[in-house]
């Protein structure tokens, strides 16, 4: 009996407590998953109301989402790159923005090996960017497969760091490279696709021909590549060896394989992505890889590191952000507000908006 | 087999152990010839463009023992050690110059800098306060990383030092004080920042460099000492055992919070004072030399040192420093031109420090002089034994 009365009141003391860090947990829940949201709502929301109040509507605000979607879509496919490999070895491919670079610069020199100038007609000058693409996209994909090979692969079993500084030091390597080919000032490519011209207006929002581009190449990779990883067999077999390298092993996967294939997908991604660069911004130069490199990053994490759709949706949430900082708050500030998005991110969801598909994650 | 290894059999070295062809005392020996050798240097090398590369060196020196203590020590990879860099020297710039003309205040300055406008602090006083904005800035950094994970640090870490490089390249339009006191001068540079008057000594100006040079060399002596003993205390013991295994630690009763912080502010703070000397060295405060590639500059240092050991890192500060401001741009610049190649080879500069890293990485992952416990982890060959014996004795 002493015992029962003795034991009974304790529970009860002690399910207030347990409620109260229940109710404490459900809050911080929904800050790290709303709280992520209102943060990237803020800016957009903060302008247009803006805009309203001094009579301008919202187009100008619709008009900067419009060029975060279409410069968003460069981001997204980098991103790509990131999330892929970082889904199947975990390392941040720093390099990847650099190989970014090596595309642009690789189209840039294509397009005058190829002879397109600004009087080539429509059909040559579609046929030529199409050659450029491929030929960009390869060369790419193999530098980042041969940066694998020499860099990344003999460091598997070392600890965590060590590939990753080898990536730093390939990323310094690439950049200097890119110094040397076109020389320390950003160099213009001419500009094939009349860059600037209007398409349409749609209720105040204008789409250039730059716009159309870069969602036109950006739209049917992104699904390629989707559909490859979730349909191919060698897809099946990257799924398998980023959830575990060993089990994949056993199950008769060629894992180095896999991993070289990774790296050769998300480079060529990046690959288009710089000839995409070079016509839509027209200028090129060899640090744009680096400040892609970092914005892409930001954007696979904000998505969800190792989730493909994640990266596409932070890319065009980091474009976003980019065009209205670059619009309103200027663009000396652009870099400092996407970085501070990053640590915010890393603050308050690391996993990312979807959730990321990693080893350590799941 | 421990039993019959009984304490008293303790300085009978290990056989077959690496270093065992040198006696014990050979380490301390040496390093009291070093430094006497370091003291003596100005007056056997009076030239001046090297004596300046020595004082290049020895503030790089300082620069990465501090970033060791994050990087090597804890095992945290820090990507924005220049935002300290930064932090550093603009203290010298708030408060050692005429950069906020309309004030007018004097600490403990005499000579030229007690007549001119602006705050004037004293260059002990500024070392100060250099290394405790530095390590408020560091727990401040540090925070937002405790949850996360090793290549998670990295770029956070290296987003807060482009932050604080946008703000030092931008800052020049923000006036918090009011409109005669710009957070900074842009790309034009706080310049020229007070000389260094230490008591006792006349004022140090740029022609004579010996000054300059024993400063640095005290500086680094006090943050080798620092940094040695930081690294033999408990503090010390519970940065490894976070940077071998987080969780492990943690469960030995180790607070991860605390240690990490301590870290983070350890290594900012040393990297505050070297930034507020090279500050004065360099005469200015220009928002250009706060770039990401200083980051790696120093990392590369201590990794081709080795991470985690001091004396590596000393060393690979010194080789660094040396083949960056005087085997590159003097001794080899030209080779590529007489190849027949169209470039000189200081246009190869990060570049080659990317090479390094690599190369490093991959031929000799624990640096030129690899500390003992790091080296257990990479090489097998090494004996456990071996390692415990030198931690007892050193």
């Amino acid at each position: 009996m002493a015992t029962e009365t003795h034991t009974d009141p304790p529970p009860k003391a002690s399910a207030a407590p347990v409620m109260a860090p229940r109710a404490g947990d459900r809050a911080r829940e929904l800050v790290s998953k709303w709280g992520l949201w209102a943060i990237l709502l803020a800016l957009p929301v903060v302008y247009a109301i803006k805009d309203l109040a001094a009579g301008k509507g919202l187009a100008p605000i619709a008009q900067n989402l419009l060029a975060g979607l279409s410069n968003g879509s460069i981001w997204a496919l980098i991103a790509l790159g990131y999330t892929l490999v970082y889904g199947i070895i975990e390392l941040i491919n720093f390099a990847n923005g650099e190989v970014f670079m090596i595309g642009s610069f690789t189209s840039a020199a294509l397009i005058g090996t190829l002879g397109l100038t600004l009087t080539t007609g429509p059909l040559g000058l579609v046929f030529g960017l199409l050659v450029i693409l491929v030929i960009a996209m390869v060369a790419s994909g193999s530098l980042n497969v041969m940066i694998e090979k020499v860099g990344y692969r003999p460091l598997r079993n070392a600890p965590k760091l060590a590939p990753l500084i080898t990536a730093v030091g390939f990323s310094f390597i690439l950049q200097n490279v890119g110094l040397l080919w076109l020389g320390g000032s950003p160099a213009s490519v001419p500009d094939l696709i009349h860059a600037q011209q209007d398409v349409f207006t749609v209720f105040g929002v204008t789409v250039q021909r730059a716009d159309v581009l870069a969602i036109g190449i950006t739209v049917p990779l992104v699904i390629g590549a989707t559909l490859f990883i979730a349909r191919s067999r060698l897809g099946k077999a990257m799924r398998a060896t980023a959830q575990d390298p060993d089990a994949a092993r056993l199950m008769g996967i060629n894992v180095d394989t896999t991993i070289s294939l990774t790296f050769a997908l998300g480079g060529m991604l990046a690959g288009a992505a710089g000839l995409i660069y070079a016509l839509y911004e027209t200028t090129i130069w060899y640090f744009q890889g680096f400040q892609a490199g970092l914005i892409a990053f930001t954007a696979a994490v904000m998505g969800g590191i190792g989730n493909l759709r994640g990266a596409v949706l932070g890319g065009i949430i980091i474009g976003c952000i980019q065009q209205i900082s670059d619009n309103r708050i200027g663009p000396d500030w652009t870099p400092a507000v996407v970085f501070a998005f990053l640590v915010l991110i890393m603050v308050f969801r690391p996993q990312g908006l979807l959730g990321e598909e990693t080893r350590e994650a799941g | 087999m421990t039993t019959t290894t009984a304490p008293a059999s303790k300085p009978a070295r290990p056989a077959g152990g690496r270093g065992s062809l040198l006696p014990p005392w050979f380490g301390r020996f040496a390093a009291v010839a070093l430094a006497v050798l370091a003291i003596l240097l100005p007056f056997t090398h009076p030239s001046s463009t090297f004596l300046g590369d020595c004082i290049i060196a020895g503030a790089y020196v300082v620069m990465a023992l501090g970033l060791n203590v994050v990087v090597g020590f804890a095992g945290l990879l820090d990507l924005g050690y220049v935002a300290f860099y930064a932090i550093g020297a603009f203290t010298v710039g708030w408060f050692s110059s005429s950069f906020y003309a309309n004030a007018n205040i004097h600490i403990l300055v005499s000579g030229q800098a007690a007549k001119l406008p602006g705050i004037h602090v004293n260059f002990l006083l500024v070392l100060v306060i250099a290394a405790l904005l530095c390590a408020i800035a560091g727990v401040l950094i540090g925070l937002p990383t405790l949850r996360l994970r090793g290549d998670y640090i990295a770029i956070v870490t290296l987003a807060f030092g482009e932050i604080i490089h946008v703000f030092a390249i931008n800052g020049d339009a923000i006036k918090v004080f009011g409109a005669g006191y710009p957070l900074t001068n842009g790309r034009q540079g706080i310049s020229p920042v007070d000389q260094i008057k230490l008591p006792f000594i006349a004022q140090f100006n740029q022609l004579e460099l010996k000054p300059w040079y024993w400063l640095v060399l005290g500086l680094a002596f006090l943050v080798l000492f620092i940094v040695i003993r930081l690294r033999d205390s408990r503090l010390g013991r519970a940065w490894v055992a976070i940077r071998e295994d987080e969780v492990a630690a943690a469960s030995m009763g180790v607070p991860l919070v605390k240690t990490k912080l301590f870290a983070y502010a350890a290594g900012a703070a040393i990297g505050g004072m070297s930034g507020a000397f090279l500050a004065a060295y360099f005469n200015t405060v220009n928002a250009d030399q706060f770039a990401f590639s200083f980051s790696i500059f120093v990392l590369a240092m201590v990794i081709l040192g080795g991470m985690g050991s001091v004396w590596g890192v000393v060393l690979g500060a010194i080789t660094l420093t040396f083949i960056n401001y005087w085997l590159i741009p003097d001794v080899l610049n030209g080779v590529p031109g007489k190849l027949h190649l169209n470039f000189q080879l200081s246009d190869l500069g990060f570049g080659i420090f990317g090479f390094l890293l690599v190369f490093v990485m991959l031929m000799r992952p624990e640096g030129l002089l690899p500390e003992r416990r790091h080296q257990l982890e990479l090489h097998e060959d090494v004996e456990v034994e071996d390692v415990l014996w030198e931690e007892e004795h050193r």
